[in-house]
């Protein structure tokens, strides 16, 4: 270890410092009085290490390879900390209002924080556990937050168990990969990947880990936890859970196939091509019937994570670049919308209820509008920023020869928006019902409005975001 | 057979039949003393290996404390395990046919056995030679030197668990009375007691 090793960490570093001086300081002084300012605080620590973390440059590997800070980890780091402070920001007021906001909150939200990172960072099979494990463990905790509620407490169990499921067999397919390559470094296993062909063993174990991330995906056919989960946690909490985890997982999944196994793109095409087709299919068709919001989110991200593994399985450098930017417009929108729904209210109870929301838009012109060009942008209707997203998609997977993916990915898009588009008919044509309020805060109402900006303005350029995410992918797929 | 084919052919066993009893037996309580003899099966395989501190913590930490903590929950709970195995039956079949695959994957990897170049020696060289470093000694250098990230991390993970735990379980309750020692200490024979004289026949 030297102090070029600390240098590349030191993002990661002061951000698990700052959790837990915030920690000992609370616990120390106020408690849960100091729930509120340390919530802000840690939101403003995220976007200031965010700020540090994009002024970097070059690519460095530092603890024997274990730990890499290149183009690729920083474009995704500073998306999950801008996500994750935009997130606690605005949920911040419907937390207290619940009476869940309590200091532990940020804190774990922080150090999951820490663990994604580590995972888009990762350079070593060990390394992509820990950042893993860090990550999936707070968001059990902060899953069953509300634990007096059997739902909530329910969606923490369901989450837990599932995870451990999950992590089983990415050991399992660790521990054979790591008895086929001879290594658990990155470097090493696509060396032994390369040489000649990929042996069976290794194969199996490709197979596994891709089945454990999956799960931290939640592509189908491992998404069952995925609505459940939705549904039980607070909604702030739901919001983060649909955010910044979901990059984190997808920027780990690229790291393994590109990282390690770049030398068998064949080999697990087929597997994600499979997982992408499956998860677009199921993730529009299953919404179709639910009443909920939440839920109906849920499979809104799976089928999301459906055309974000798209552009991971055209296997090329401009497939990874249009994964990158789709998981960034998927974030954006993801925040407007459910700044929307964790204020919707009705008597002090929060709501859920799909058909609460009729005559919404007709009572109250701005948000509506502004969820109206979320929803739009959530289906992929032309001029919002989400068609672009998934376009990149689509044409780099008829580039790479997967004609048959982009067209069943148009088809699954359109009968995706028929759930996207019924939310909105209810808005502004529905009957006239027990309606909803809207207690929202000014920082969730600047989240709504100010994505809902962004999905239209930034059709003109990707704010630049585009040339971020073209070097990001290339100094993934060298 | 020498000695040591025999004792890994003896540990070996001990360690798969105590994994299957651990699976099959119908008591719960049965369950757990069977999974204590696959661990200590799996702790002969470890000193067999030449990896005495792996052996050792395996020994002390799961079977001294893990499985005797395991033991305990499943006494005190009250869990009704003939409904679940009765839940069970109904997707045995399925399990049944994910572990036939699974089997037969094994099997495969089995067959082919087929390592990468350089993969033997890439795992050799994480072991020093014994008269270089004892296994304890080794293991210290390596993790603190090496995978002192992954450590430090381990660390963060535990923290995680902890504040997890107590965010989770911890109720302050208000309306409970609490001992308060120093008042105790501080009470005064003189006015915490005094002498009533109670006439015949009537009341306080």
């Amino acid at each position: 270890m030297s102090s070029v090793d600390i240098q590349t960490v030191l993002p990661e570093l002061a951000l698990a410092i700052y959790a837990m001086v915030a920690l000992l300081g609370a616990v120390y002084t106020g408690k849960d009085a100091l729930a509120k300012p340390i919530t802000w605080i840690t939101g403003a620590v995220m976007v200031a290490i965010a700020l540090m973390v994009a002024g970097g440059d070059g690519a460095h590997a530092s603890f024997g390879g274990m730990f890499l800070d290149d183009a690729y980890a920083r474009f995704a780091k500073v998306a999950i900390l801008l996500a994750a402070a935009a997130v606690l920001v605005m949920g911040e007021a419907t937390m207290s209002r619940r009476g869940l906001l309590r200091f532990e909150y940020p804190i774990l939200v922080a150090l999951g924080t820490v663990g994604m990172m580590m995972m888009v960072s990762a350079g070593d099979l060990m390394s992509l556990y820990m950042g893993l494990e860090l990550q999936s463990l707070s968001l059990y905790v902060v899953a069953s937050l509300n634990r007096d509620s059997v739902k909530s407490t329910e969606a923490g169990l369901k989450y837990f168990v599932l995870g451990a499921l999950s992590s089983g067999l990415l050991l399992y397919g660790a521990s054979l990969t790591y008895g086929y390559a001879g290594t658990t470094l990155f470097s090493g296993i696509i060396q032994a990947a390369n040489d000649g062909h990929v042996g069976l063993g290794l194969l199996i174990g490709l197979v596994f880990v891709t089945a454990g991330l999956a799960f931290k995906v939640s592509a189908v056919p491992f998404h069952m936890w995925t609505p459940d989960v939705y549904e039980g946690a607070p909604t702030p909490v739901t919001a983060f859970f649909a955010t910044a985890p979901k990059l984190a997982a997808m920027g780990l999944f690229g790291r393994v196939l590109f990282d390690a196994f770049g030398g068998a793109i064949g080999d697990w095409q087929q597997i994600i091509a499979l997982l992408a087709v499956l998860s677009m299919f199921l993730g529009a068709i299953a919404a179709i019937g639910q009443t909920n919001i939440k839920r109906l989110m849920a499979y809104s991200s799976i089928a999301h994570m459906g055309f974000a593994l798209m552009g991971l399985a055209a296997g090329t450098e401009y497939g990874v670049q249009a994964m990158l930017l789709y998981m960034a417009v998927y974030l954006t929108m993801n925040i407007g919308t459910f700044a929307f729904i964790m204020s919707m209210e009705r008597d002090g109870r929060p709501v859920a209820d799909i058909s609460a929301l009729n005559q919404f838009a007709v009572n109250d012109k701005l948000r509506g509008l502004a969820m109206l060009i979320l929803l739009f942008s959530l289906a992929g209707v032309p001029p919002m920023l989400g068609f672009f997203a998934k376009y990149g998609v689509l044409i780099a997977a008829v580039q790479s020869g997967l004609a048959w993916l982009a067209v069943a990915g148009v088809i699954a898009s359109v009968i995706g928006a028929f759930y996207y588009l019924r939310i909105v008919y209810f808005m502004y044509f529905g009957e006239e019902g027990a309606g909803v309020e809207m207690k929202m805060s000014p920082a969730a109402w600047v989240a709504l409005v100010g994505s809902a900006a962004i999905v239209v303005l930034g059709v003109v350029n990707f704010f630049g975001i585009e040339t971020a995410a073209a070097a990001a992918a290339e100094a993934l797929v060298k | 057979m020498s000695v040591a084919d025999f004792a890994f052919y003896l540990f070996a066993l001990t360690t798969v039949v105590g994994g299957f009893f651990t699976v099959m037996a119908r008591n719960p309580v049965h369950s757990v003393l069977w999974l204590i003899t696959a661990f200590v099966g799996a702790t002969g395989l470890f000193v067999l290996l030449g990896a005495e501190f792996v052996a050792m913590l395996l020994m002390i930490v799961y079977v001294g404390a893990v499985a005797v903590l395991f033991l305990f929950v499943v006494m005190m709970l009250d869990v009704d395990f003939a409904a679940l195995k009765a839940e069970m039956a109904k997707s045995l079949p399925l399990a049944l046919l994910i572990g036939v695959i699974l089997l037969m994957e094994l099997g495969t990897i089995f067959g082919v056995w087929q390592f990468s170049d350089g993969a033997e020696a890439a795992r050799a060289a994480v072991t020093p030679a014994l008269d270089v470093a004892h296994n304890t000694q080794a293991l210290g250098m390596i993790l603190y030197t090496d995978y002192i990230l992954l450590f430090q991390l381990a660390g963060l993970i535990l923290l995680v668990a902890m504040i997890g735990a107590i965010v989770l379980t911890l109720r302050h309750r208000t309306n409970i009375k609490r001992q308060n020692v120093i008042a105790q200490m501080h009470r005064d024979p003189a006015e915490a007691m005094k002498i009533i004289d109670v006439k015949p026949g009537q009341g306080l």
